[in-house]
């Protein structure tokens, strides 16, 4: 199903006349309204009436994490707080989370946009919507909350977690439509299962999984034992959360991205340089509809292509493929952000702990385990178990209450962290992805 | 009074205490009492050996990480009740036992066990105001 016909299959010319449009628009906003991007702007020598094709976007000078973080919390904000009706916040990275700002017309073209997203799984009035997204900060449980009441679903709040009641109520109240991380869908299919759910007998038709990076063959594995179609949903915080790009249930073969808002470019990550369609580089997004947080050409470090090739679905906006790995060492471990460095930090803080460590990360039952070796020198060392114990446990400790992950931590020996030309192998993944 | 006692921490994993073994029997040192506490991932290997200096180098070059640590060798009476003596007359002086372990070797007619306590003096004094003998470093490697 199309919820919005007239944008979803609009022309690429027409679509591509509105974008310049609004390109223009939001960067005299910007140019007007945000410090950073008028210094940005001007240090490339460009004011905001230069722009007058969408191929002079290529002129912008790219945003990255890093400047939101340079401006947190507010500093990239477009428009006074009294505008402002929502603030979200990603998960802190070495040092500052990046914050969002929503104004009212903003949060209308979010739902707007993830009942798109819900649309083109086959979702509409009459069916009722287990969101199992986090809600809070994350703008995932939010997110879908209200595209799912634009739509006229009925939508269950059921939030993460507390897995044996998820799998209750999806008995009894009989959702058809699941929105969830893959790996707690997972993990939850698993729960019910054991307390005599299956998932065959429940009424779900589809799922739309996304927050995290996941694979053909997990597709092929939910959709076998949880009998359901599932789509792959993308989006983040910095450009506005899910329903940025959706995958329609007709073809399963990439996320359509709702161009009418948002401009996708791919690059080559070392050189800036825009790639053409169909080949492989990093995503980059400028916003051209948002007023409270608009960002241009802001760089996610998620590595895809992008396929303009028309879909069988009828819709005219161009394809990414899935997100086949990022630019950074950045790892998701159950929809957390975590960053080998910031572990590191937390390390560095216990008195004698020496930089040398590895982070390991499995998928067990379908769940996220991070474990973190750290090698022990002798002003750590004790002769009692006890001791070391303590400290493991300590660490653990530390990297739960700044991270807000789990992690086990596990000693060993000095110099047993393979090393490659001196520099340690900071990361190792296992998950099959 | 005090013996000392090398510490060494090992990986749970196959061949490691045969790695330690190996590097001391390379070096001449001879093991003289072993015991060793393990969790599931490591274990910390407990050894007195005749020759704690040439024993902590070679290890250390070897990349493992090695501690000294002071511990009390006690003569116990090698009859019925003999160690419930000991840790009678310091359970009275509330002294904590780390750990024990038994030494290989006897001294005459009694057995010597290893102890390592939380307050390593106090407990040397009180067993000795109660009678019983604790052995030297010097002692315990010539024997």
């Amino acid at each position: 199903m199309i919820h919005n016909i007239e944008y979803e299959t609009m022309p690429r010319e027409a679509l591509e006349s509105i974008q310049l449009k609004r390109l223009q628009a939001v960067i005299s906003h910007v140019y007007a309204a945000v410090p950073f991007y008028r210094k940005k702007l001007e240090e490339a020598n460009i004011l905001p009436g230069d722009i007058k094709s969408l191929k002079d976007l290529q002129r912008l000078p790219f945003t990255t994490k890093q400047d939101l973080r340079d401006n947190y919390p507010f500093g990239m904000f477009a428009v006074p707080m009294a505008n402002v009706v929502r603030i979200h916040a990603s998960s802190g990275t070495t040092g500052q989370p990046t914050v969002v700002g929503y104004t009212a017309r903003d949060i209308d073209t979010w739902a707007e946009l993830m009942a798109r997203a819900l649309s083109a799984a086959g979702a509409g009035r009459g069916d009722i919507i287990h969101n199992a997204y986090g809600y809070g900060l994350f703008t995932g449980g939010l997110g879908v909350h209200y595209g799912a009441e634009k739509l006229g679903a009925s939508v269950i709040p059921v939030s993460g977690g507390n897995t044996k009641r998820q799998a209750i109520i999806m008995r009894d109240f009989k959702p058809t439509i699941l929105t969830a991380t893959p790996s707690y869908t997972l993990h939850l299919a698993e729960a019910a299962e054991e307390m005599g759910i299956s998932f065959k007998n429940l009424h779900f038709k589809a799922g739309i999984f996304g927050a995290e990076p996941w694979s053909e063959d997990m597709r092929t594995e939910i959709e076998h034992k949880l009998n359901m179609d599932a789509l792959d949903i993308y989006g983040l915080s910095e450009v506005m959360g899910p329903g940025v790009a959706i995958e329609c249930i007709e073809a399963k073969h990439g996320l359509h991205i709702f161009e009418d808002h948002f401009i996708p470019e791919i690059i080559n990550p070392e050189t800036g340089a825009v790639l053409p369609y169909g080949e492989t580089g990093e995503l980059v997004f400028t916003t051209i509809t948002k007023e409270a947080f608009p960002i241009l050409r802001y760089r996610t470090r998620d590595i895809t292509t992008l396929n303009p090739d028309p879909c069988i679905c009828g819709r005219t906006l161009v394809r990414m493929g899935k997100v086949s790995g990022r630019t950074d060492d950045m790892l998701i471990i159950r929809g957390v952000n975590v960053f080998p460095s910031q572990i590191e930090s937390v390390l560095m803080q216990v008195k004698g702990v020496e930089p040398h460590y590895q982070l390991v990360v499995d998928r067990v039952d379908n769940l996220d385990t991070l474990t973190v070796r750290v090698e022990i020198g002798e002003n750590l060392f004790s002769d009692e178990v006890k001791k070391l114990q303590e400290l493991e446990k300590q660490i653990s400790k530390d990297i739960k209450e700044t991270l807000g992950v789990s992690a086990k931590v596990q000693l060993a020996e000095p110099k047993s962290i393979a090393r490659s030309e001196g520099k340690a192998m900071r990361v190792i993944d296992n998950r099959k992805i | 009074m005090q013996a000392e006692q090398i510490s060494i921490f090992i990986e749970n994993k196959a061949g490691r205490l045969s790695d330690v073994t190996g590097i001391l029997a390379e070096a001449d040192v001879n093991i003289r009492a072993l015991a060793v506490a393990d969790t599931s991932d490591f274990g910390v290997l407990r050894l007195i050996v005749d020759n704690n200096a040439k024993a902590e180098d070679v290890l250390k070059k070897s990349g493992f990480t090695v501690r000294k640590t002071r511990v009390v060798a006690v003569e116990v009476n090698d009859t019925p009740g003999g160690l419930h003596h000991i840790l009678n007359v310091l359970k009275e002086a509330g002294i904590n036992v780390e750990y024990m372990y038994a030494f290989v070797q006897q001294s005459g007619n009694n057995a010597i066990m290893i102890f390592r306590f939380d307050q390593t003096e106090p407990a040397i004094q009180v067993l000795q105001k109660k009678g019983v003998t604790v052995i030297d470093g010097k002692t315990l490697s010539t024997l």
